[in-house]
Parts: C-alpha cells; sequence; structure tokens
C-alpha cells in the first residue's frame, strides 16, 4: 500500500496542492480527475517520488519515500509520462530495454520483446523512435514501463503503476487496450493510479476515484457514487451532463452551457 | 523465398548490440595500424616494415634489427608521441561523445560551447601567472600543475554552463550554444588579457603551446595526463546506462532508478578532465569530439554502452592520423595538428549537415 498524506505544495505563494491525501491500495485502479490545473498530475509527480511537498508524508509499504534510493524507488514503482522526446535515435527496441535494464533483467532484449507484444507494436521494434506517431511513441513507453515492472508484485510487495493521461494521444481501440493491460496488473495484485481526462474512461475503469479541482480534494470513493450531476457540475461547471447506462455504470455526455440556436440545426 | 527467409531468420532488428561490438572490434584494429603508422612516419628512417621486422625479432629471437639511432628516434622521439596522441584523442572523443549525452545535444562539443577555452584561460594563466602569482601551487603541483589548472578551467566552464543552458532538466539548443558562445567570449577576452600582461618567455611559451601540436612529446608529458584519461575511461562502464535513460529526460531516467544528479557531477567531472588534460598537453583541437561520435550515432546508434569506448578509439586514431599527416605532408617542418583535424572534420561536419544525419542534427 502507497500511502500519501496531507500532501501540501506552494509555488510562487500559490498552493497547487492544499492537504491532499490518497490511498494506492493493492487490486484497486485508483483514478484522478479533475479540469485543468487541478493538480492531478502533480498529485502523481509527488506519490512517484518526483518532487518533494513542503509538508505531509508519503509511504511505500511502512518506509518513508525520502528514504528509498532511485534504484530501491524503482524496483517498487514505474511511471509513464504525459509524453516524451529523445534527442538521439533509439529504435523502439532499445527505448523498451532500458526498462527492462532498470528491471535488472538477465535477457533485456527478450523481455522488451515481450513488452513490446504486449502493446501491440512487435513489428515495429527497429523502427527510430522519432519516426513513430505520437500515439505509437505513448504505447512504447508504456511497453518501457511494463518492462520495468514485469510483474505486479515482487517479494518486496506490490509494485505500482503510475501512468499521466496515459490516452492522451490514443485512438479508441489503444485507449481501452491500455487501460486493460493496467486493470490486470491491479487485478494482478499491483497498485495504479491514473491521470484521466475522460470521465466516461474513468468511470469505466475505476475502482477509486478522486476529483481534484484547485488543489483540493473535492470527493473520493466509487466511480457510481462520485461520478454525479451536483459533483460535475460543482467541478466542471457542466449540469446535467451524467446518465446512467446499464443502471450503475454513469456516463458523462458534455453539452454546450447554451444551447445552439435553431437556425444552426 | 531465400530473402524471406534470411529477413525472418535476421535476429535483433531493433537491436545494434552486434553492429555495436563489431564496431568496437573494426575501431580497435583501426587503433593499431594507426599506432603503427604513427610510430613509422616522419621525416627520418624507421619505416613500416622496419618496425615490423624489429617487433617480430625483438619478440620471437630477441635479434635487434635497428640501427642504435633508428632505436633513438622510435624510443626517445615518436613512442611518447605516439602515447600522447593516444591519450589526447581518446580524450577529445570521450568528452565530446559524453557531453553530447549530458546535454542530450549532439552539438555540444567542448570546443564549440566553450569549455576548451577555460581550459585553455587555466593554461594560459598557469604559464603566465606559474612563476609568480601561483609560484606555491606550481611548486607544489609540479608535472600537474598545467593539467590540474586546465581541468579546473574546464570544469568551471563546463559547471557554469549547465547552470545557465539548463532549465528544469532539460538543454534546448539556442540556450546551450549561445551561452557557450558568451562563456567563450569572456574566456577569451580575459585570455587575451593574460597575453597582454605576459613577459616574453611567457609569451613564447603561450604560442608553442596554442598550436596545438604534439610536438615536443615526452614521456613525462603522457605521463601527467595519463590519470585523467585513463581515470575517465574507468568510469566509462558505469556512466553508459544512466547517459541511456538521460535521452528520455531527467524524470523518466530517474524514474529507472539513476541517481541523476550524482551520474551529472560524475559526468560533468570526467568531460572536464578528459577535455582539460587534452588541452593542457596539446592545445586545443577541434572537430574530433563532435564527428568521431556523430559518425559512430550513425552506424551503431546512441547507445552509451558502445558510443563511449567507441568514441575513444575512434577519436585516438583520428588524432593519431591527423598527426602523422601532420609531421609528414610538409617535412621537416610540421603542420599544427588543429589545422588538419580542422579541414578533415569541416567539411564532415557540413556535409552531414547538408544530408540525412542533418535533421537530427539540428532539432
Amino acid at each position: 500500500m502507497i500511502i500519501a498524506d496531507h500532501l501540501v505544495l506552494t509555488r510562487q505563494g500559490r498552493p497547487i496542492l492544499d492537504k491532499v491525501s490518497l490511498r494506492l491500495v493493492p487490486g484497486r485502479f485508483t483514478v484522478v480527475i479533475g479540469p485543468n490545473g487541478a493538480g492531478k498530475s502533480t498529485l502523481l509527480k509527488l506519490i512517484s517520488g518526483d518532487i518533494k511537498p513542503d509538508s505531509g508524508h508519503i509511504l511505500y509499504g511502512d518506509e518513508d519515500i525520502s528514504r528509498l534510493k532511485p534504484r530501491q524507488l524503482a524496483e517498487r514503482r514505474a511511471v509513464l509520462p504525459q509524453s516524451t522526446s529523445l534527442s538521439f535515435p533509439f529504435t523502439a527496441l532499445e527505448v523498451v530495454r532500458m526498462g527492462a535494464i532498470a528491471a535488472g533483467s538477465l535477457k533485456p532484449c527478450e523481455d522488451a520483446r515481450t513488452a513490446l507484444a504486449r502493446v501491440g507494436l512487435a513489428a515495429l521494434e527497429a523502427r527510430a523512435y522519432q519516426a513513430l506517431s505520437g500515439g505509437e511513441q505513448q504505447r512504447v513507453q508504456f511497453a518501457r514501463v511494463l518492462a520495468q515492472l514485469p510483474t505486479p508484485v515482487n517479494e518486496a510487495g506490490p509494485r505500482a503503476l503510475f501512468l499521466d493521461e496515459p490516452t492522451s494521444s490514443l485512438d479508441l481501440t489503444h485507449q481501452i487496450s491500455v487501460l486493460e493491460i493496467a486493470r490486470e496488473f491491479a487485478a494482478a495484485g499491483g497498485m495504479v493510479m491514473a491521470v484521466l481526462h475522460d470521465l466516461n474512461l474513468a468511470a469505466e475503469f475505476a475502482d477509486s476515484l478522486l476529483i481534484l479541482k484547485g488543489g483540493r480534494a473535492i470527493a473520493e470513493g466509487p466511480p457510481q457514487t462520485i461520478i454525479r450531476d451536483d459533483i460535475i457540475t460543482s467541478v466542471y461547471g457542466l449540469s446535467g451532463t451524467v446518465g446512467r447506462i446499464p443502471q450503475t455504470t454513469p456516463f458523462v455526455l458534455p453539452q454546450s452551457r447554451h444551447p445552439a440556436p435553431a437556425s444552426a440545426i | 523465398m531465400s530473402i524471406a527467409i534470411d529477413i525472418a531468420q535476421q535476429p535483433a532488428r531493433g537491436d545494434r548490440s552486434q553492429q555495436g561490438a563489431l564496431a568496437l572490434a573494426l575501431l580497435s584494429a583501426l587503433l593499431v595500424a594507426a599506432c603503427l603508422i604513427s610510430l613509422t612516419s616522419g621525416p627520418t628512417g624507421v619505416g613500416l616494415r622496419d618496425l615490423v621486422s624489429y617487433l617480430a625479432g625483438s619478440l620471437l629471437s630477441g635479434h635487434q634489427t635497428l640501427s642504435k639511432q633508428d632505436l633513438i628516434v622510435l624510443e626517445a622521439v615518436r613512442l611518447p608521441r605516439t602515447l600522447l596522441g593516444l591519450l589526447v584523442g581518446a580524450g577529445l572523443g570521450l568528452s565530446g561523445a559524453m557531453m553530447q549525452g549530458l546535454f542530450r545535444n549532439p552539438l555540444a562539443d567542448p570546443g564549440i560551447v566553450g569549455v576548451t577555452s577555460g581550459a585553455s584561460l587555466a593554461a594560459v594563466a598557469a604559464i603566465v601567472l606559474g612563476p609568480t602569482l601561483l609560484l606555491p601551487l606550481q611548486t607544489a603541483l609540479g608535472a600537474q600543475f598545467l593539467p590540474l589548472m586546465a581541468f579546473a578551467g574546464a570544469l568551471i566552464n563546463t559547471g557554469l554552463l549547465y547552470r545557465i543552458a539548463t532549465r528544469g532538466g532539460q538543454t534546448s539548443t539556442v540556450a546551450l550554444v549561445l551561452s557557450g558562445i558568451s562563456i567563450g567570449a569572456l574566456t577569451m577576452a580575459a585570455t587575451g588579457l593574460l597575453i597582454f600582461l605576459a613577459d616574453d618567455r611567457a609569451l613564447r611559451d603561450i604560442t608553442f603551446w596554442s598550436l596545438g601540436s604534439l610536438g615536443g612529446a615526452t614521456y613525462g608529458k603522457a605521463l601527467s595526463i595519463a590519470p585523467f584519461i585513463l581515470a575517465a575511461l574507468a568510469l566509462l562502464p558505469f556512466l553508459a546506462r544512466g547517459l541511456d535513460a538521460l535521452v528520455l529526460g531527467d524524470a523518466a531516467a530517474f524514474h529507472m532508478g539513476i541517481p541523476v544528479e550524482r551520474l551529472k557531477r560524475i559526468s560533468v567531472l570526467v568531460v572536464a578532465g578528459a577535455c582539460g588534460a587534452s588541452v593542457a598537453v596539446a592545445g586545443s583541437i577541434a572537430f574530433v569530439g563532435i564527428i568521431v561520435p556523430h559518425l559512430l550515432r550513425l552506424a551503431i546508434g546512441p547507445s552509451h554502452r558502445f558510443l563511449l569506448p567507441g568514441a575513444a578509439l575512434g577519436g585516438a586514431s583520428l588524432l593519431l592520423l591527423a598527426d602523422s599527416i601532420a609531421r609528414t605532408v610538409a617535412a621537416p617542418a610540421e603542420l599544427p595538428i588543429g589545422i588538419i583535424t580542422a579541414l578533415i572534420g569541416a567539411p564532415v561536419f557540413l556535409l552531414l549537415l547538408l544530408g540525412r544525419g542533418g535533421r537530427g542534427l539540428i532539432d
């Protein structure tokens, strides 16, 4: 279990995060949603160890994150960034292999191929990363992350997958397949924390939702109880958007606040 | 049919380790050849055949086939020069490749971004102020005085450059080149000031030093820079993986377990050490640090596991060959070696910019 407790981060006098707490529980897919500038990515950066909070603490199991060395941290969690550009022409396989090497793999090339196959890019292993499309690059990075955590649980305990807007440049099919792989990771005993913008994907995949706005936690819980008209209205300023099919899974249909004039129809 | 099978059976297409290993083997062979050429080119005596029969003779039968005079030429003049060229060339290639990895930028050559001029300033300061202001330091350090000063100068400029050109873990090419040029200009101005203040003896020494030559090589000079280059070479295996990860950015490297700050500090030390040591004994020699790594990246990819040792081997070979040309083409006079490397390097560099390699170089 990873516990983040009362995290506070202030930059240039402006609070980015204000006393936000979150628990990542093994077996659970946790999704953070909220409008732009809510502090979602910052929360992910704090919990994955990129930046230190001004106050509050983060525990990996029973160890404080500040006591873990980069190498130890890398054995317990992997992070998929929003986008990554390379300055040198590595092939897709060489990028993924870095994850396998970080995992201490004895046959990093083989493991990298396995990870590339999981994201459906086995055929592109020899392509220069820079020559791939944005979506393909993101899947290569996802394969690198998977290669770094080949099993959701190891002898040190459950491991965590951090995904920062993993679907942002993917087509529908791959949005679903990336999130499905993450769900499998959680189902096998790992921890998953993802930042998503698409509320419908969040409703579909999250076991637990955290809604942030202006650096504060607005609501937390399973999507069925969190994605409600009143909450969506208060967070996004759009009302009457939430529907439910079938019965339990809520869906959100964003509509303009101002109905289109009749002549436009 | 057979072609299809060949393609299907071709192992490891996205993995270029085999090309890397092959390139290292070829470069090692090239370096041996370059050493032999370097040992046997010059206005007098010993040619390649003499050297080979001498080596074979002394190894197999203990039989001497060289005259006493030739032996002196070989052992007192050419061997130290070859050793010095080996060390300097390896240092130049290595510091170029490593600096490009550190800044994530294929244009980051110590000569272009002002690291070399930092080393030059410190070396000129050592020559001008050595007998007066810095006398205690000079006496204390002995033969290491000049290389250590150049190392310190390179270190200060590299550190300064990194501070200025890198924001939030990202180095932009524009910021890198502009701040490098500014730091270089500032350093050159200070060097000019020192030369202005120098007396006749110091002026002569500076001129001699700044021509960028391996002439006047001695075992002492080679010995004085050997620790810097050898230490840099010894650190390579520990830095390669981290520099690879760094290509994905500071954050991603940290996510993969790399202690990023420590990696960068050590890399800066290695760059400054290898570049400073080379400048201290050979003046500033352009283009080796940018051409060799770039050609290697085109051939075997950017993986530092092969790129760093390859750049050291290739840099040493290129410098030895350039030096052989420098001392034969206008014999018995010698061209400054910097002219040869620039004559070879600059056109290659421009061709690369025009051709296929250019895009990756500028983006």
